[in-house]
């Protein structure tokens, strides 16, 4: 049992996110092919290294092809690597957090030095709320096709009815998101948002994320590799994932235990952080994280906008991380939590605590 | 495929269906079956907790779990959401409330829909009950919905139950059906429409040289976009090829057939194709062909011999 296991899992081996590159995500990129729209961010975090690919341990890749109903197309997003001769890689079927998570964890052994971490979701070809329903529990619920907003409407629902949270608050979540999104050139609704109508009530337009196409990369580095790769390495102290019961009615949908319990094992409630990504595509979500997390009012929460001002699906967790290393490389943050989900009103949840070198 | 409006990139509907067959564990087939039967099951964890619908194993412990009881078709929803627009697939075709209801006796939550005329008649707390499905398989659909049941008092806890009934379900059929609109990019679309005025237009590596045809719009082995486009063939030469004796279905040709990987004229990539035009036991590695277009078709129709003589090994060995 979780009980007789160390409360915080150190990593044996530092580890930096040392460079992220993302695509503007944007509501369809006909034009574009999956790997046409990935290799600019590929390129990006290359660039930003000075590697190649010849140079990179290990590759990692998250994706689906329910999205744009391609199959098997991350092996063709692979062309945009360069993968020959043949590198060491791998993919998830799952947000490139995980990606990254299973690359971290690969430096943590010692196999590699370097890791390249990138993700993309195409979710323009295809009715995202109807896609979404085929991760569903295939026998008592996917057959029922309740779409994706309908499933987070019903966790506001219960946020609302236990005194959480009510309408007004979850409007002025919106609001914050898309003002700080105004600032963010990849976002792909910032500014002045209308809340709207209805679209499963009680979550309106602008409780929900944007339904848009979009890629992102990450460079991972241990130890001296990542201090000579980047000026300041946003050193990841801590990581993990958990994951609750599949029945929606089993969990208590107004708490994020998974959430908790990740963040306790990265060490996040060792030390005050002052920013926090939070993946929360809905905004009755950032109550529920705000809370397992233990959030205060002087932490920075999605300066980015979050997934509500740019949702792109495998990607939107990965930036998540991707953005709390950048404000880290930049000296706008020392100490971040960045947490990603998966899955339903946040059946699963990663979590990061990202450190900057004392300045 | 077509283009639509002024755009230059090409649309076309694509429809993926798939009716997966699943298989049901014990406690998912005497909980489906019970539906048939109008019996509601639920299953006992470890905690003593009743899960309804039943799992297979304790979502606390993992362990297996067996022991099933029956609870109410009487409940008290848990949290719902107005859906005022629904979607296909959907449990109603006219606006209703998604829920998450606790049947009585149960601990635990299903989701449905619940038939009410709008979100003024209902809230959390409120009593419901399942209403059948007229026709019933041995599916969650055997609900065909929850209706407002203010009146009826809690019935009942979970008393227990053996599952067993006559002709139990095994197994689900899961239709699916996703409508996409598939586009296939910048390289891509620049080949289809190339082809379609009877070109071979393939992209050549700025960094190794070489021409990729069909073009994906990145070079495998450098990583970086292709973009100098390169007319390629229209002749090239046989690398090799297999002999298809097997029919495909909704396919008017002949067995046996030979589809081959043919080497355009300054392509460094291999595309295949059917060859034709030749008996099927004479094709040969380094044959040459030519494509043979028909009216108006967008791509070759397959390739056939060109009457030149085969071509040295060498010249096409790095393409096999």
């Amino acid at each position: 049992m979780a009980s007789r296991e160390p409360s915080v899992l150190r990593p044996v081996r530092d580890v930096a996110v040392v460079a992220f590159g993302q695509t503007a995500t944007a509501r369809s990129t006909d034009e574009l092919s999956e790997v046409e729209m990935l290799m600019p961010v590929l390129h990006e975090v290359l660039a930003a290294t000075g590697l190649r690919t010849s140079d990179i341990g290990f590759t990692c890749s998250g994706s689906s092809d329910y999205l744009a109903g391609r199959a098997f197309s991350f092996t063709m997003a692979l062309d945009g690597v360069g993968a020959w001769p043949p590198i060491s890689e791998s993919h998830v079927e799952m947000d490139g957090a995980w990606a990254l998570y299973e690359a971290w964890t690969k430096l943590q052994t010692g196999e590699a030095d370097t890791a390249l971490v990138y993700s993309y979701g195409k979710s323009s070809p295809g009715s995202l709320r109807d896609v979404l329903t085929r991760q569903l529990d295939p026998y008592y619920v996917a057959p029922l096709w309740p779409d994706s907003v309908a499933l987070a409407a019903l966790q506001a629902q219960a946020l609302i009815d236990a005194g959480e949270t009510d309408e007004p608050a979850l409007a002025g979540v919106a609001l914050r998101s898309r003002a700080d999104a105004a600032a963010n050139p990849h976002a792909q609704l910032g500014g002045d948002v209308a809340q709207g109508e209805y679209v499963v009530r009680p979550l309106r337009t602008g409780d929900c994320p944007p339904v848009g196409d979009g890629a992102a990369a990450v460079i991972l580095a241990a130890g001296e590799r990542a201090r000579e790769l980047c000026g300041r390495p946003a050193w990841i102290r801590g990581i993990d994932h958990r994951i609750e019961a599949h029945g929606l009615g089993v969990r208590d949908l107004t708490d994020s235990p998974s959430t908790r319990l990740a963040a306790e094992r990265a060490g996040v409630f060792e030390h005050p952080v002052d920013t926090a990504e939070l993946h929360a595509p809905f905004t009755s979500q950032e109550v529920v994280l705000r809370k397992a997390l233990r959030l205060g009012d002087d932490v920075v929460v999605n300066p980015s906008g979050g997934a509500l001002a740019a949702n792109p699906m495998m990607a939107a967790g990965l930036i998540r991380l991707g953005e709390a290393a950048a404000r880290i490389h930049r000296g706008a943050s020392d100490r971040a939590v960045a947490h990603a989900t998966s899955g339903p009103c946040l059946q699963q949840n990663l979590v990061a605590l990202l450190e900057g070198d004392a300045r | 495929m077509s283009g639509v409006g002024s755009s230059a990139v090409l649309r076309a509907p694509l429809v993926v269906e798939f009716p997966f067959t699943r298989s049901l564990g014990a406690v998912q087939s005497a909980f489906l079956t019970g539906l048939r039967e109008r019996t509601l099951l639920g299953v006992r964890a470890g905690d003593g907790r009743v899960l309804v619908p039943p799992v297979e194993y304790d979502p606390v412990t993992a362990e297996e779990i067996r022991d099933l009881v029956e609870v109410g078709a009487t409940g008290t929803v848990t949290t719902w959401a107005w859906n005022h627009e629904p979607r296909r697939g959907q449990p109603l075709g006219a606006p209703f409330a998604w829920v998450l209801v606790r049947l009585d006796g149960a601990d635990t939550a299903l989701l449905h829909a619940l038939d009410v005329p709008g979100p003024d008649a209902v809230r959390t707390g409120m009593r419901v009950r399942v209403r059948w499905a007229g026709e019933r398989v041995g599916a969650i659909t055997d609900i065909a919905c929850f209706e407002p049941a203010d009146g009826d008092a809690p019935v009942r806890a979970a008393v227990p139950h053996s599952g067993v009934f006559d002709e139990p379900v095994t197994g689900i059929v899961a239709a699916a059906r996703l409508d996409y609109t598939y586009s296939p990019g910048r390289a891509q679309t620049a080949y289809i429409t190339a082809l379609s005025e009877r070109r071979t237009v393939g992209e050549r590596c700025p960094s190794c040289r070489k021409v990729y045809v069909p073009p994906r719009g990145a070079c495998p082995t450098c990583g970086v976009a292709t973009a100098e486009r390169v007319e390629v063939g229209p002749r090239g030469t046989v690398t090799t090829y297999c002999v298809v004796n097997i029919k495909a279905k909704n396919l008017d040709i002949e067995v046996p057939y030979v589809y081959a990987h043919i080497a355009l004229d300054g392509a460094d990539l291999a595309l295949h194709a059917r060859i034709a035009g030749i008996p099927y036991d004479q094709v040969r590695m380094g044959l040459r062909v030519e494509p043979v277009w028909t009216e108006g078709g967008r791509h070759p129709d397959h390739y056939r011999p060109t009457g030149e003589p085969d071509a040295d090994y060498d010249t096409y060995k790095e393409l096999v």
